[in-house]
């Protein structure tokens, strides 16, 4: 879903890195060796010896999108269980371990995958490897409802944290199935629900463990100095003898229209704040970068056209970001503003709709196109000064795309891009029926955005 | 030549061999053995003088095409005086426009440009941030020119940033992390303290800037003789300073630069604990925060307290968090640390926690203060701590943004990147005893002021059960002002 930080083992905070880039850039070249093991694991492997380092991400391809109806938040769940010992590295050595030799590690889930990283000094990448290797092989052998039930209680408590205790934090639970039809592997709230967290069971961790678990739905890439022969070699020794699992298939996403919603609900601020969402399109799509340039014409900059109107020119709102949310099966996009004291959100979404209706008719600049496809593209030669960012990308290419080293052909992508493409995106996607939901001040319903104006 | 070829076809025996065979040597009861790892090598820096006082330090890397600009200037919000919050706002308006740009041209052309600039104020100074691909070098630096020696105040601009600026404040108040925060730094630092006072300041103060007080402030406090230019990237050391000096080289002084007062108020000194309670009505959690003042950067026990803090509070596996997260599961993380500023910022120790486990988790967290101070940590811990602060600090320094960072950071205190080994040797060389004689001397929780920040109608008789100290009730509204 759209403006959620991903779900993560624990909080990192991560300063926000300043971006750069432009036109006649080099090509974009992050060269990595692909192979794959007799039992189905795939392995991808980037060298950058430019410091002592090693990445390892390790993704396994299922996401909140699996969930059972009653399991909501369980993908999740289970990448905490992760982390409660296996067979040879029992809890809590899987920290220990990692923390004695320098390194660091996390794990995030979204709705379509659920990752772990380890990173730290390269002479480290072995025991990165083993433990990664014992929790695919030797996870159940020491599970029981203890672990289960410790990782429960701090998943709840992450969930107290980042919805209940957050302001606007309710929006990720209603927005969800406000938009995507029941049924939907995007219907609901990548956390759970406490009612879903609290029904896990341990004959749930077991059948998943069982099911999605295995090499045959892994892939591991490492990036930093290190040799991709001596790479390869070790994940063989480690990792070739874990059993494939079962073949299986991820939900298929109904077709649907979305249904004009309005939503109106209280929560404890200060200030009033609107969520508009529509059905977007699926990574990759051939509209999937058009819209990403929109987000960017729309909220990029201080000179993007909702943000000079809304939080400058016309001083209606304290910011508003838009955001294309495209997914591995399916995508929303969305624009959510909070409103200045005093004014209402039906200001706000009436200048949006006016701007929506331009960018549709008149279609950017020439200029403002090029400057959204130069940050775009700062952005891109920034993430290849970090190997864990290397590596979360190549194996996020590979997923989508089949591919590993996709910097390039996705960075083309933004180039190809007209403006009369944008023009039809946005009325094809960005004009229709919508969700608008309206988090308002207690007792201050008639702040909420109530009608539709340009359409 | 063959033996690559014979490299290769092992590796390729390898994958056809049967995957029992493959790993029979592999024992995987027992974790690898770790060759060692490699030495920490810092980048040389360069130094040298500008015209005007003004410093450069540059880094080479050249592995990317792109260049990272950090300029600092000495001062920050120290220099705020009887108009708190004004550092902060003058930094934020540096890139709302300057030269012959309005902000949206400004931010236009710099984005167009493929860089990105920021620029804030700290405690200790201003920082302006560039980061740019290389071939856009020129044209991004005549904007940093811009931004540092020609911003305009424009008073529409003005206006617009403090109407922001006095909604942030409503906002803040929604945000029980931030609150708990501000009213922590509010009751360890008196009135007259600067800590006391938000680095945004406050909605009265905010309310009287207006463009000439921007700009006479900005004139007393950017100036060329407090500036420092690191730059770390595809350039060369004649090249940067080339580049430099094309756009600073006739930058001078001019009226009397604002001198940073001394700190004469001394932080609260407690004979017992205090409690501050603030109401979040319905919270599902409850915000904590205790500590006490801290200690200088360039204290000789730096080392010592890093490695007692990693174990105390400072990694995932310390004790705080294994504790409150993983064992009791009151939390979904707790952690602590010390903020080094020129004037010692605090020590603090935080968690959100499960509304009612609220008191509970106070007696855990002070269980956890007092035993590293009365029982020497264990061998494994240490070993531990000393192990993950030194061998991580290779992984600092791998981007040209982490490289000017930590230039930056390590010249507030007068340091240089030497200081890394020198650092690394010192963690190396802590005892078990080193770790209990500093906790025993920078732990003070019989002494420690404690925040809440939660659902009183549910927490506030559990915590007087605990006789923490006296307790004080605050309105948000009155630390949010």
């Amino acid at each position: 879903m759209v403006p959620l930080a991903p779900i993560m083992r624990y909080l990192l905070l991560l300063a926000a890195l300043p971006a750069a880039v432009l036109a006649q850039a080099p090509r974009l070249k992050v060269p990595a060796s692909v192979d794959t093991l007799p039992n189905g694991l795939t392995l991808i492997v980037h060298e950058d010896h430019s410091v002592p380092t090693v990445a390892t991400n390790v993704w396994y391809l299922v996401g909140s999108g699996d969930e059972k109806v009653g399991r909501t938040g369980f993908a999740h769940l289970f990448e905490h269980v992760m982390f409660m010992g296996s067979q040879h590295a029992p809890y809590p050595e899987f920290d220990t371990r990692l923390e004695a030799s320098g390194s660091s590690n996390n794990g995030t889930t979204n709705e379509d995958r659920t990752a772990y990283y380890e990173w730290g000094p390269s002479n480290a990448l072995p025991l990165m490897l083993w433990l990664e290797a014992d929790r695919m092989g030797w996870l159940l052998p020491t599970m029981d409802l203890p672990k289960l039930d410790a990782q429960r209680d701090i998943v709840k408590n992450e969930r107290r944290q980042g919805v209940e205790n957050q302001p606007y934090g309710i929006s990720q639970d209603i927005l969800p199935p406000a938009l995507y039809p029941a049924g939907h592997p995007y219907s609901w709230n990548v956390i759970g629900s406490m009612a879903d967290l609290s029904a896990a069971s341990l004959d749930d961790v077991k059948d998943f463990f069982r099911t999605y678990y295995a090499p045959n739905n892994a892939v591991i890439v490492v990036a930093g100095a290190v040799k991709t022969d001596s790479v390869r070699r070790a994940v063989r020794q480690m990792f070739g003898d874990i059993p494939r699992g079962p073949a299986f298939t991820r939900p298929t996403p109904p077709a649907f229209t979305v249904r004009d919603t309005v939503i109106v609900t209280e929560d404890r601020v200060q200030l009033p704040r609107v969520y508009l969402s529509w059905h977007g399109v699926k990574s990759f799509h051939a509209d999937d970068a058009a819209l990403d340039l929109v987000s960017y014409l729309l909220t990029g900059a201080r000179n993007s056209r909702l943000t000079n109107t809304l939080v400058y020119e016309r001083e209606l709102a304290t910011n508003v970001n838009a955001f294309n949310g495209s997914k591995k099966l399916d995508g929303d996009f969305a624009v959510v503003a909070t409103a200045r004291p005093g004014k209402s959100l039906n200001d706000l979404t009436t200048a949006i709709d006016e701007h929506l209706a331009r960018l549709a008719t008149e279609g950017p600049s020439a200029r403002e196109l090029q400057q959204a496809r130069n940050a775009i593209e700062a952005s891109f030669l920034n993430r290849l000064e970090s190997v864990n960012a290397k590596a979360e990308q190549l194996n996020n290419y590979y997923y989508l795309t089949g591919k590993a080293d996709g910097f390039q052909a996705d960075l083309d992508r933004y180039a190809a891009v007209s403006a009369e493409d944008i023009k039809r995106v946005v009325n094809t996607y960005l004009r229709g029926p919508r969700v608008t939901l309206s988090v308002v001040p207690q007792g201050k319903k008639d702040l909420a955005a109530t009608r539709r104006t340009v359409q | 030549m063959n033996r690559s070829i014979f490299n290769r076809s092992a590796v390729l025996l390898c994958a056809l061999a049967p995957a029992l065979g493959a790993q029979a040597a592999f024992d995987r009861t027992k974790a690898p053995r770790l060759a060692r790892p490699a030495r920490l090598v810092v980048p040389p820096v360069r130094v040298t003088e500008l015209p005007g006082g003004m410093r450069l330090k540059v880094v080479e890397n050249h592995e990317l095409p792109l260049v990272q600009v950090i300029v600092t200037i000495d001062g920050g919000v120290r220099l705020d005086g009887n108009t708190p919050g004004i550092s902060t706002f003058m930094a934020g308006l540096l890139d709302d426009g300057a030269g012959s740009r309005d902000a949206a041209a400004l931010q236009s052309e710099l984005a167009y440009l493929g860089a990105n600039l920021s620029s804030t104020a700290s405690w200790d100074g201003y920082s302006i941030s560039l980061k740019l691909a290389r071939r856009s070098l020129d044209p991004a630096l005549d904007l940093l020119g811009d931004v540092i020696r020609r911003p305009t105040f424009s008073g529409a601009e003005v206006k617009r940033q403090r109407d922001l600026r006095l909604a942030g404040y409503l906002q803040t108040r929604d945000r029980p992390e931030a609150v708990a925060g501000l009213a922590f730094n509010m009751a360890v630092y008196p009135a007259g303290h600067p800590y006391h006072r938000a680095t945004n300041g406050d909605s009265a103060t905010t309310a009287t800037f207006d463009s000439s007080s921007v700009r006479a402030f900005y004139q007393s406090v950017i100036r060329p003789e407090r500036s420092t230019f690191i730059v770390v990237g595809d350039i060369s050391v004649a090249e940067a300073r080339a580049a430099i000096t094309a756009r600073f080289g006739d930058w001078r002084a001019t009226g009397t630069g604002l001198a940073t007062p001394a700190v004469t108020v001394r932080p609260t000194v407690r004979t017992a604990s205090r409690v501050y309670l603030i109401d979040k009505p319905e919270a599902a959690q409850s915000v904590i925060q205790i500590g006490w003042p801290g200690v200088e950067r360039t204290s000789p026990d730096y080392a010592a307290l890093m490695v007692m803090n990693t174990i105390l509070g400072g990694s995932f596996t310390s004790r705080l968090n294994m504790t409150l997260r993983e064992t009791k599961g009151y939390s979904y993380g707790a952690g602590s640390g010390f903020t080094f500023r020129k004037v010692p910022g605090p020590f603090t120790a935080s968690a959100s926690v499960r509304t009612n486990v609220t008191d509970s988790s106070l007696v855990e967290f002070f269980s956890e203060l007092r035993a590293i101070r009365d029982t020497p940590v264990s061998a494994d811990e240490l070993a531990r701590a000393r192990n993950y602060l030194e061998l991580q600090l290779p992984g600092d320094l791998e981007g040209t943004s982490q490289v000017a960072g930590q230039v930056a950071q390590l010249q507030g205190f007068g340091l240089s990147l030497g200081e890394l080994p020198r650092f690394a040797a010192a963690v190396r060389l802590v005892t078990v005893a080193d770790v209990q004689r500093v906790a025993r001397r920078y732990l003070t929780p019989d002494r420690a002021t404690i925040v809440v920040v939660g659902d009183l109608a549910k927490v506030r008789a559990g915590i007087e059960a605990l006789r923490l100290g006296e307790i004080e009730t605050w309105d948000a509204k009155a630390v949010v002002r």
